[in-house]
This record gives C-alpha cells, sequence and structure tokens, in this order.
C-alpha cells in the first residue's frame, strides 16, 4: 500500500470514526411540512432519546434525491401525503418491508401496504361540501351524481395537476371502470363555475361567497378556515356543510398521509419505533387537533369541528392502487379537458 | 501560452457548470413512452401557447416600465425622483409566488375589495364585470411588476454612463427629449435593455409558482405535470430540453439582431448633464408613473403582508426565525461571491479570447436562468449522487471502506445548483459593463507590456466598479428568494426564509406565511438600497 492509499486510508478513517461515535438518529425526508411533523419529532426524541433530522420537500423531488444518493443515502424514512408516492417509492425500489405487531394491529389493513413497505399515519378525507340554504343534502348522493346536468355552472374544484384530484379519480377508475369515468369527467367539467384555479380553500371561498353551491375539498382546509384568526376565512368556512359522498355504495374518497423506511436506511428498527410512535393516541389525537386529519386508528377522540361533521363510511379501496392508476388519471383527466 | 490558461480553465468551469443542462438534454435520448402522442392530442399546444402569450406580455409591461421609469429618473427632473431612482428598485425583493398570493388575498371575487364593491352596490354575482386576477393576463401582471427591475436596473446604469457628449450633441441640434430619448438614448442602451429583457424573460419561462396557482398551463407547469402526475421523468426532462432550444434560440437571435453595432464608449468626455426639468402635465405625469410602479409593485403588496404579519407575527417569530435569516443570508452571500467571480472569469476570457469555444462554453453556462430549478436541482442531484456513489464503490473495492456521500445533500451541492441557475444574471451584468469598456484600452495596456489578469485587476475591475456590485447584489437578491432548488437539495435540519414562507403558503396558510415573506422582503431591501446608492455614485464621481 503506498503512502498515499495509507493517508487516504487515516483521513477517511477518523471522518468515519467521528461519525458513529454518535448516538442513534433517524433521518427523516418529509413531503409533509415542518410545521405538520416537526412538534411530533420533539415529542419522540424526547420520550426515546433518539434524534431525528428533517428535511421537506415535495414528494417526488425526495425520492428523486433517494434514488440518485442510492445506498449510500443518509434517509431512513420517507413521509408522503399520499398514497400514490409511497407506492411510486416502492416501485422505484428505494423502500424495504417492515414488520410491526403494534402497525399491524392498529392501521387498518387499506391504509397499510399489502408487501409491508409502507404505512399509513393519518386520514384526509375528501368529501362534498355544500353551501347551506342553498343546496339540500337530499339533492346530493355520490360523486358519479354531479356530472348531471342539474349542477351546471354550480360546482367549484380545483385544477387536475393536483395530487387529491388525481387520486380521487384514480378511485374513481378503480371503481367505475375508465370509460365510464372520463364520460363523467367530461360531465363534471361541463358543470364548472369557474376554470380550476387556486387551493382547495379557494374552492371553499368561491363558494362561500357565491360563485358556486358545491366545492370539492379535503376537509382539514375546511377545519384550518375554522380555526382561522382571519375572520373572512371564518365566516366563508361557516356557510359550508360537510356531505359524505357514496355512503351506499363503497364509501367517501380518502387518501392518507403516510411513511416508509428507505432499503439504505442504517437503523431500521428506530425507524419502526419511530411509526409506532406516529399511530400511538396521542399523535393521532395531534394530527386530528392541529391540522383536521383523520387518525388512521380507531378509537382515538377527535375535536368538535371533525365531531360535528359526523362519522362516515370510507372507501376501502387499497390505496396502494392510487399510485398504480395516477397516469391513467391524469391522462383521462387531460382528454376531458379538466385544466 | 498565458491565453490558452484563461481559455482552458473558463471552458473548464463552463463545462462543469452546464452537467446539469447536459442531464437534462441527455433524456432526449431516453424512449418516453406513448406520453408524447397523448402530449401532443391533448395539451401540448396551450403549453406552447400559453408560454409565448405570457412572455409577449411580460415583455411588453416591463418593458414599458422599466425602460420608461429608468428614463425618466436618470434625464429628468421631477417631484420625488431622489426616492424614485432607488424605490424603484424594491419590487425585486419580493418572490413572484408572494406578490402573486397577495394580489389574489386583495383582488379575488371572495376579496375584501369585490366584496366591498358588492356591499355597496347590492351586486350579486354575475351582476358586474371585475377584471380576473388568476388568469393569463394577471400573471403576465404579477411577474412584470417584480421582473421589471432588472431592465430598470440595466437600462438606468446605462443611460447614466451614456457619454453625455452624445445627448448634448443631440439636444444642441435641437432634438427634444423624446427625440432623443428615441434616436440616441435607446439604441445606445440597447445591449443593456436586452440584457435585462432576457433576464426577465428566462426568469418568466422558469416560473412555476406564479402560474400553477393561477391556474394557466404554461410549459414549466406541464413538465411538473408530466414528472409529479403521469410520473414520466424521462418526458419531463425532454419538455425541459424543449424549453432550453427555446432560450437558446431566443439568445441567438437577440444577438443576432445586434451583430454588427458595437456600443463602447471612450471614457472621455463626461461632464455632468443638466437633467431636464419637466413642466407641468409631464411633471405631473411622470411622478404619477413612477407612484404607480412603486404601489402596485410594492407598496401594495408589502402592505398586505405586512397587516397579514401584524395578526400573526407572534405565533410565526419563534426561535428557530433567527436561524432562517441566518442560514438565509449564509447562502445568499455565499453563492453571490461565487457568482461574481465565475462571472468576472468567464467574461474576461471571452473578451481575450472571443473564439468559438469559449464563447460557446460561456453561453452554455449561462442557460440555467432559464429552467425552472427543480429542474437544475435534479440536474445536480442525480450526477453528484453518481460521484459519490461510484467514489465509494471504488474505494470499498479498493481499501473495503466506505466514503459515503461526500457531496450529496451539503451545502456545496446546494451552492453549485445556484451558481448554475443564477450565473446567467451575474454573466449579463458583468458582460454590459465589460461591453462598455472599449478594446482600445485593453489592446494600450497590453502595448505596454501588461499581463491580462493585470489588466484585468488595474483596469477593468476599477472601471466595472458598479456592474460588479450589480452582479453581486441581484444573486444575493435571487437567493434570498429560490425556493424550488433549496427544498430538494438542502441538508438536513436547514430551512431558509423561502422555504418556510412557502410551506406555509402552499398550505393556504397566507396570513401566517406572511412574517417569513416580509423577512425576504426586508432581507432584500438593504442589498437593493445599496445597489441604488453605487450606482448613483458612479454619476456622482464623474462629475
Amino acid at each position: 500500500m503506498s503512502l498515499i492509499h495509507r493517508s487516504i486510508l487515516l483521513l477517511l478513517g477518523l471522518g468515519l470514526s467521528a461519525q458513529t461515535a454518535a448516538a442513534p438518529e433517524l433521518n427523516l425526508y418529509s413531503a409533509r411540512n415542518e410545521a405538520l411533523i416537526q412538534p411530533l419529532l420533539e415529542r419522540f426524541t424526547e420520550q426515546t432519546g433518539i434524534k431525528v433530522n428533517l428535511v421537506t420537500g415535495k414528494a417526488d423531488a425526495l425520492l428523486k434525491r433517494l434514488k440518485s444518493e442510492g445506498r449510500n443515502s443518509p434517509a431512513d424514512l420517507l413521509l408522503t401525503t399520499d398514497a400514490g408516492r409511497l407506492h411510486r417509492a416502492v416501485e422505484a425500489g428505494v423502500t424495504q418491508p417492515f414488520s410491526s405487531e403494534l402497525l399491524d394491529k392498529v392501521v387498518p389493513a387499506n391504509y397499510r401496504d399489502p408487501q409491508g413497505h409502507w404505512v399509513g399515519l393519518s386520514v384526509r378525507s375528501r368529501p362534498i361540501l355544500y353551501v347551506k340554504g342553498k343546496v339540500e343534502p337530499s339533492e346530493l348522493s355520490s360523486y358519479e351524481a354531479l356530472s348531471d346536468a342539474k349542477w351546471k355552472g354550480r360546482i367549484c374544484i380545483r385544477s387536475s395537476s393536483n395530487i387529491y384530484n388525481q387520486s380521487l379519480i384514480a378511485s374513481m377508475i378503480a371503481a367505475n371502470g375508465e370509460a365510464e369515468t372520463e364520460k363523467w369527467a367530461k360531465g363534471l367539467v361541463a358543470n364548472l363555475a369557474l376554470p380550476p384555479k387556486g387551493g382547495d380553500r379557494d374552492q371553499i371561498k368561491a363558494a362561500a361567497s357565491g360563485q358556486c353551491d358545491i366545492a370539492i375539498a379535503n376537509t382539514y382546509y375546511l377545519a384550518g378556515m375554522l380555526n382561522s384568526s382571519e375572520s373572512d376565512q371564518v365566516d366563508a368556512a361557516s356557510k359550508m356543510a360537510v356531505f359524505w359522498p357514496n355512503q351506499n355504495g363503497r364509501g367517501a374518497h380518502v387518501n392518507i398521509s403516510g411513511a416508509a423506511i428507505t432499503r439504505s436506511s442504517k437503523n431500521p428498527g428506530a425507524a419502526v419505533k419511530l411509526l409506532e410512535f406516529l399511530v400511538s393516541e396521542a399523535s393521532q389525537q395531534w394530527y386530528a387537533e392541529v391540522n383536521g386529519e383523520y387518525p388512521v386508528r380507531a378509537g382515538v377522540a377527535v375535536g368538535d369541528i371533525l365531531k360535528g361533521w359526523g362519522e362516515f363510511k370510507a372507501d376501502t379501496l387499497n390505496l396502494g392502487q392510487l399510485g398504480e392508476l395516477n397516469a391513467e388519471a391524469v391522462m383521462l383527466m387531460d382528454r376531458a379537458g379538466w385544466r | 501560452m498565458r491565453v490558452n490558461y484563461w481559455s482552458i480553465s473558463s471552458s473548464g468551469i463552463a463545462l462543469i457548470l452546464a452537467i446539469p443542462l447536459f442531464v437534462v438534454v441527455a433524456n432526449i435520448f431516453v424512449p418516453a413512452g406513448e406520453v408524447w402522442q397523448h402530449l401532443a392530442e391533448t395539451v401540448l399546444r396551450d403549453y406552447v401557447v400559453n408560454s409565448l402569450l405570457l412572455m409577449v406580455g411580460v415583455a411588453i409591461i416591463s418593458l414599458t416600465l422599466g425602460v420608461g421609469t429608468a428614463w425618466l429618473v436618470s434625464m429628468t427632473e421631477f417631484p420625488g425622483r431622489r426616492v424614485f431612482e432607488w424605490a424603484l428598485l424594491l419590487p425585486m425583493a419580493i418572490p413572484a409566488y408572494i406578490i402573486a398570493y397577495t394580489y389574489t388575498g386583495m383582488l379575488d371575487f371572495a376579496g375584501p375589495v369585490q366584496t366591498t364593491l358588492r356591499e355597496l352596490t347590492g351586486w350579486g354575482y354575475g351582476d358586474y364585470w371585475f377584471p380576473e386576477v388568476r388568469s393569463l393576463e394577471g400573471a403576465a401582471i404579477m411577474l412584470a411588476l417584480v421582473l421589471y427591475p432588472y431592465i430598470y436596473l440595466l437600462a438606468r446604469a446605462a443611460f447614466l454612463s451614456q457619454s453625455l457628449c452624445v445627448l448634448e450633441v443631440s439636444r444642441s441640434l435641437g432634438n427634444g427629449p423624446w427625440r432623443t430619448f428615441f434616436s440616441v438614448g435607446l439604441p445606445l442602451a440597447r445591449p443593456a435593455i436586452a440584457a435585462g429583457l432576457s433576464l426577465v424573460l428566462m426568469e418568466t419561462l422558469a416560473d412555476y409558482g406564479t402560474v400553477q396557482y393561477f391556474g394557466v398551463d404554461t410549459f414549466t407547469t406541464g413538465i411538473f405535470r408530466t414528472w409529479y402526475g403521469l410520473d414520466n421523468a424521462p418526458a419531463a426532462a425532454q419538455l425541459a430540453a424543449i424549453l432550453l432550444l427555446f432560450v437558446v434560440v431566443l439568445v441567438t437571435l437577440e444577438r443576432y439582431s445586434r451583430r454588427q453595432a458595437r456600443y463602447h464608449d471612450s471614457g472621455r468626455g463626461k461632464s455632468s448633464l443638466t437633467r431636464l426639468p419637466l413642466h407641468g402635465w409631464g411633471r405631473l405625469s411622470a411622478t404619477l408613473f413612477c407612484l404607480a410602479t412603486l404601489l402596485f409593485g410594492f407598496l401594495l403588496p408589502a402592505g398586505q403582508l405586512g397587516l397579514w404579519a401584524i395578526d400573526t407575527y407572534e405565533e410565526m417569530i419563534d426561535q428557530r426565525f433567527a436561524t432562517l435569516v441566518f442560514h438565509t443570508l449564509e447562502l445568499a452571500v455565499l453563492a453571490s461571491l461565487l457568482a461574481l467571480i465565475t462571472a468576472l472569469l468567464l467574461n474576461y476570457a471571452r473578451r481575450l479570447q472571443p473564439n468559438r469555444t469559449v464563447r460557446f462554453a460561456v453561453r452554455a453556462a449561462g442557460m440555467g436562468y432559464a429552467i425552472p430549478g427543480t429542474v437544475i436541482a435534479v440536474g445536480v442531484v442525480i450526477p453528484f449522487g453518481w460521484f459519490d456513489n461510484t467514489l465509494d464503490s471504488w474505494m470499498r473495492e479498493q481499501f473495503d471502506i466506505s466514503t459515503g456521500l461526500l457531496l450529496s445533500g451539503t451545502l456545496a451541492a446546494l451552492l453549485f445548483a445556484y451558481l448554475v441557475r443564477f450565473l446567467a444574471v451575474s454573466l449579463h451584468a458583468v458582460e454590459s459593463g465589460l461591453e462598455r469598456i472599449t478594446p482600445s484600452m485593453d489592446e494600450a495596456a497590453r502595448a505596454m507590456g501588461e499581463r491580462p489578469a493585470a489588466i484585468l485587476g488595474r483596469i477593468h475591475i476599477p472601471m466595472l466598479k458598479g456592474s460588479l456590485i450589480t452582479a453581486l447584489l441581484l444573486v444575493f437578491v435571487d437567493v434570498l428568494k429560490e425556493l424550488p432548488a433549496t427544498l430538494i437539495l438542502r441538508p438536513f435540519n436547514f430551512n431558509t426564509l423561502a422555504v418556510r414562507a412557502y410551506e406555509l403558503a402552499a398550505d393556504e396558510r397566507l396570513a401566517d406565511a406572511a412574517s417569513a415573506a416580509l423577512a425576504i422582503v426586508i432581507a432584500g431591501l438593504i442589498p437593493v438600497i445599496l445597489l441604488s446608492r453605487s450606482l448613483s455614485q458612479s454619476r456622482e464621481e464623474k462629475k
């Protein structure tokens, strides 16, 4: 071995020993933003002594980073805000299966990957919201019925570039087939009050201010508006009521935020611990309180706002399907002229 | 031999900086499946048409605002001129998507303006017409309002450094101020205005936040829809490569159109031009024009952010906030210095060796500005990951030791991405300054036996002071606002103000995002004011 080789070794040896001497740590790539995950991570560190390092970003970009970093990636976990992206991570081969009796027990099977690569952490529902007094709940029934001509010019929904719409359409393709769903999407587009723009809160505001009678939006946005410090947001949200569609059929569309353990993880044991912590009753309650999402485990008490919307039957489709059908859903919406 | 050294090192640097673009372009050869047919049949036409219309709209508005105000404040005298001189740069400190959010908040159907209007008149939905903020036109206005300062800045520097003799001659020949503007001032400032406009247009093409929020489908939103939605990264990269091609054509056309023209000034005879005092309507309209630009580009949106921040700052400014500010400034300082040094080196190499290789290399290094930051970031992640893993495998084989990731996930990777993305800004600023220095100076110095490095240090850098400060501060402000590359590439536990503002705004919590957004604006104000003062001084010194 030459002198150069030996000195490189020495230098690296120093660097590496410094790294391995540190206390156990977890590295998290999160599509959930800092404000909605950091407080939980801090509690986890308090309880277990395991420090959690965080990078937030968009799921696809984080996935790209994970892929490029390969087996040397420092990430232990990938956290996303929809099931489709978890499915993509599995397809890309950057995750590993894990097993935990606790997770299997408390998280319903359709919110878990059948192969055990990911698990849901919170449930996000996307029902129909209507303006009180303008629409009677008896007029509403299912997503499918929204393509009826009686809703012409009365519906607000955001752009089809948004993942929640893509997932909704994917779930409809799974239930009704592609041809049927495309026909439906064309009908829905014809009923839109406005060209799709803005976010879910914008749809709620548009409905509340009289531009349309129905908005399709995730419930946690409505909860966020009701809890807002701005009075106009509270006023707008107060005019709206939640209708749970498809209760006589497959149930209302839901998605999850969830997490996978990476293949490169050096500490899968600790990673499972974090996942178990995130589905603990206290963490689940926190999700419900702070962001108005539904707990992924049964029997967790939720706040007054969520309670007020009542219990509902959720679609039991395995959410991995949403990922499989996502591209198909986007192309379908392109063809239907849903911008 | 010395000359070769310049040319080789500059080509080498430019080549390294072009790696992310090569990564993007290389995707042309990856089969993307049937998705192209689908795109061509459904949405591609919209992407192209909307992008073109957006560029035309932004160009018209930003030229009117930028060149108009620059001429007024540098050549005429009217009430408020001294304040407008620096204040007109302020909109630059506001990220485009933030101004889009604030105007939507104000002017949307459900916003305070229209709600008040309805309450006063008793009208309902559909009873009246009101301009729609979230539209293609709206997006063009939003982008132009925050981007015109690039044109203003470069045009004003050009107007101020114009040989005043030329303008005096024009005036003494009986040309009025308008005639002088159109027949002398404007043509002489053309390289600078063109440089400013090309920055504006490149930034427009790269914009994602504004058009996405406004529901305008452009080429850039198409790239992300194809990547995120269709999960087809090769096709998305191919779209990005087309975007790149588009920019190449744009830049080439611009250069071709002024291929013969050379605008050097002799550096002599700079006496102070008395500003033309305006009277009557001219005086009033000059003040109003500048005031309106400032009002819509800065005062209104910043005021709205301020109002929101008052409501929410107690919750939003926590202990971490100071760290955010520190990280943001740290990145901006490092990146702007790096970009300045690189730009100076590349531009000077091109001046010494205007051969094809160097010219191409410099051009390629400046293309990153038109590419959405996320695409650049992916172009950085892939080669860095490859390098790290290849080295790691080799080390494992040779020494049974893992080196892990040396570059990926470090600040170095992030700074590299900034350099790729923003080098165009400093390149343009330095170039437009360097172009105005006549080559006869270099020749004279060389004839006296000075070496190129000494000429750069002793002649060009002192003469370029204004341009160099411009280059430095422009990149500084750009990095303050930068979001997408920062999101993907930053190390663990490392956030910036832009990341904080974006995360809250993307969660549709505009009021909560206001404190961080306002902090970006304030951090941007200081360099903007410095910038303006340095420009004014460059004129004073010449008196």
